[in-house]
């Protein structure tokens, strides 16, 4: 029973960073119908914007967490005006491609600076034992800023005007711009929002795990899998996948070898497009 | 007349040939750490040799040495890639392996393919000699020998300890260690209550730890490389659970290591070779040579076994030629064949069997604990006791 206790503690806390992984990839998905290929090295470039200010600047990761937010909500509205905007209204294989080509190239940027060698961010913040069960203090912070994350990004969308101009343009682009919703500026914004949380939850994992330049890709995986089971398309369904996700790789290795938690990960996803398309709490419409 | 009086001037002419010496490096990719310290200690005594003049056989015939080298970014497909290019566009005489066990059967192949007689270093999965090869040869002590020394030196340290956890990297090397070290450990009677493979990306260490903790294991013993054994390592002290033994594979040895601060004390690892062990050797460099050249060459770095064993590479390709007193690749085949020296790396002598050609059986492991000194962490040796320089720290605290 305390194993099975801290397993699940411990896949509930990854679970929440996941959550904030894949509503990045599902927003942009939800929004503009992109699937977003280079989420992952953006995942990865996170990392290592906490790795260089807590490295170089000596910045605390939680407050370099802010200054690598502000950069990656950038780096989505610049990828966004030079690469995704002209190939929006193309064939979505066209998108893909697109954003492929942006992964290779950050990718390779990062390979040529960084080498593909392991990085760690050597930041502890101690533990806490609740019982039989241990929380590591970076995993509970990371948690916590996960679910702030969340709430923010639920209060931006439905109380803020461009929030909202973002789920009109969701629901249906030519409406939102018929009624004046300027969609190009908006898009641009959803595309820096859904980068921008890829590399928030990437600067999170930084603080508690290794991490290389194709560190991003495992978690990539992930948020499909976890987009697909909260339904693609809606943020809050991400958040909850990932606590699935997180809670089925705590219970996992509590019955079998660890080494199967992707194997039923992924039956899952081949077993949520068979029988629950739309996901868990449905995709959008 | 003129003729008759200069001809005794004359030198008698020398041949100088320079062999080249073909490997992969990884620059890049998960073994940067440990191939890194690898290719400095074969290219120090590259530059030493070359820089004294070469190696002169008994025909006058002085031999140089140049390498050609790639990045195999610590990937199969890569190696072998690169080993073809090797041996088929660059011409390399002579072949060292590539860093770690699976790189290495990657590049066998091909050496053996080819024809070139390939030294390994870092590369201690026994398989790789099993598989009927005759131009590779090991200098590691073999991994089935690689965690026996742990499993006796917790016998010898605590006789009342009986549950034992073993996990490790799901790579041939490490699988390979931990099934000769489970099957040990059970000949002793221990109680094997965790036997669990990870696989080599693992960041996330906690399921394992869980597990640890569940099955109430008092020794854990495992690991893989530098980077899974450092993560686990780091991970275990942070989840502050009650063990009281840590052996590890590969990381313990390496300096970096100590930057782990708190989560490397007391932690017990293999060394091929140790700055500490004092042998006397009969071919090459002392240790004290040996590591004030390297620090010297490289910005003051401490060499680690890896460094070591890079050097002893190239050391044993030496001494092959001289006693083959040949560049000739079947004749330098031969004298690796027969030989039996003691360098400051150890003991190397080579099974000649066709069961297992290749196989080091002259090499021996040392055991190394981190412990507490002025103002740090320092490796003592802890096993095998006639070579230890302190009583090992157990409980871990």
């Amino acid at each position: 029973m305390d194993f099975l206790l801290s397993s699940l503690s411990d896949g509930l806390l990854i679970g929440f960073i996941y959550g904030v992984a894949a509503m990045g990839l599902t927003l942009i998905f939800g929004v503009m119908d992109v699937i977003n290929l280079a989420h992952g090295p953006i995942i990865a470039l996170g990392m290592f914007g906490i790795y260089l200010t807590f490295n170089n600047i000596g910045l605390q990761p939680y407050i370099g967490l802010i200054l690598v937010a502000a950069i990656g909500l950038l780096l989505g509205i610049i990828i966004y005006l030079i690469v995704v905007r002209r190939v929006l209204d193309a064939p979505h294989l066209s998108t893909l491609l697109a954003t492929f080509s942006v992964n290779m190239i950050i990718i390779g940027l990062g390979t040529a600076y960084f080498s593909t060698a392991p990085y760690n961010v050597d930041f502890s913040l101690g533990r806490v034992s609740l019982g039989p069960i241990t929380l590591l203090g970076t995993r509970v912070i990371g948690a916590l800023a996960a679910i702030l994350v969340t709430i923010g990004l639920y209060l931006f969308l439905y109380r803020t005007r461009p929030g909202r101009y973002i789920r009109a343009v969701a629901n249906n682009r030519n409406a939102a711009e018929l009624m004046g919703v300027p969609s190009n500026k908006i898009l641009a914004l959803s595309f820096g929002l859904g980068t921008m949380l890829a590399a928030f939850s990437g600067g999170l994992i930084a603080t508690f795990f290794p991490f290389t330049i194709l560190a991003g890709g495992s978690y990539e995986l992930k948020s499909f899998v976890i987009c697909v089971l909260g339904g693609m398309g809606n943020p809050i369904g991400a958040l909850l996948g990932g606590l699935i996700l997180g809670l089925i790789e705590g219970i996992i290795p509590t019955i079998m070898e660890t080494t199967w938690v992707p194997v039923v990960e992924f039956a899952l996803f081949v077993i949520i497009l068979l029988v629950r398309p739309s996901g868990l709490l449905g995709a959008k419409k | 007349m003129a003729a008759e009086e200069t001809e005794p001037m004359e030198e008698p002419a020398t041949e100088e040939v320079t062999l080249v010496v073909g490997f992969t490096s990884s620059i890049t990719g998960k073994y940067e750490a440990e191939s890194g310290r690898q290719v400095r200690g074969f290219n120090l005594w590259m530059g030493q040799v070359n820089e004294a003049g070469g190696t002169t056989l008994s025909d006058g015939t002085v031999v140089k040495f140049e390498s050609v080298t790639y990045d195999d970014e610590s990937t199969k497909e890569r190696v072998q890639e690169l080993y073809t290019r090797l041996a088929t566009e660059d011409n390399a005489d002579l072949m060292i392996s590539p860093y770690s066990s699976g790189l290495t059967a990657a590049a066998s192949v091909i050496a053996e393919q080819y024809g070139k007689v390939m030294i390994t270093t870092g590369a201690a999965d026994d398989n790789n000699y099993m598989q009927g090869y005759t131009q590779v040869f090991q200098i590691y002590t073999p991994a089935s020998r690689y965690l026996a020394g742990a499993v006796d030196l917790l016998a010898a340290t605590d006789p009342t300890i009986s549950k034992v956890a073993f996990v490790y990297e799901n790579d041939n090397f490490s699988t390979s260690v931990v099934e000769a070290a489970n099957a040990y450990a059970q000949e002793l009677g221990y109680d094997i209550v965790l036997y669990e493979g990870y696989a080599s990306d693992t960041t996330d260490f906690a399921p394992f730890i869980n597990k640890i903790v569940d099955s109430g294991a008092e020794a854990i013993l495992g690991g893989g490389h530098f980077q899974d054994g450092s993560t686990f390592a780091r991970q275990i002290s942070e989840k502050g659970i009650d063990i009281n033994y840590l052996a590890l594979l590969v990381a313990p040895p390496e300096p970096a290591f100590a930057d782990l601060g708190e989560a490397a004390l007391g932690v017990i690892g293999p060394s091929q070779w140790e700055p500490l062990a004092a042998y006397t050797p009969e071919f090459g460099p002392s240790s004290n040579e040996f590591i004030n050249a390297y620090m010297a060459a490289f910005e003051g770095e401490e060499p680690s076994y890896h460094s070591a064993g890079g050097y002893a590479a190239g050391l044993v390709l030496q001494k092959a030629i001289e006693d083959a007193d040949s560049t000739d690749p079947v004749a330098i085949k031969n004298a690796l064949d027969a030989m039996d020296m003691l360098t400051f790396f150890g003991s190397i002598k080579f099974d000649t069997t066709p069961e297992a050609h290749g196989l080091q059986i002259g090499h021996s492991m040392i055991y190394i604990q981190w412990q507490e000194a002025e103002g740090g962490l320092i490796k003592q040796v802890v096993w095998p006791a006639e070579g230890s320089t302190a009583e090992v720290l157990y409980p871990i605290p």
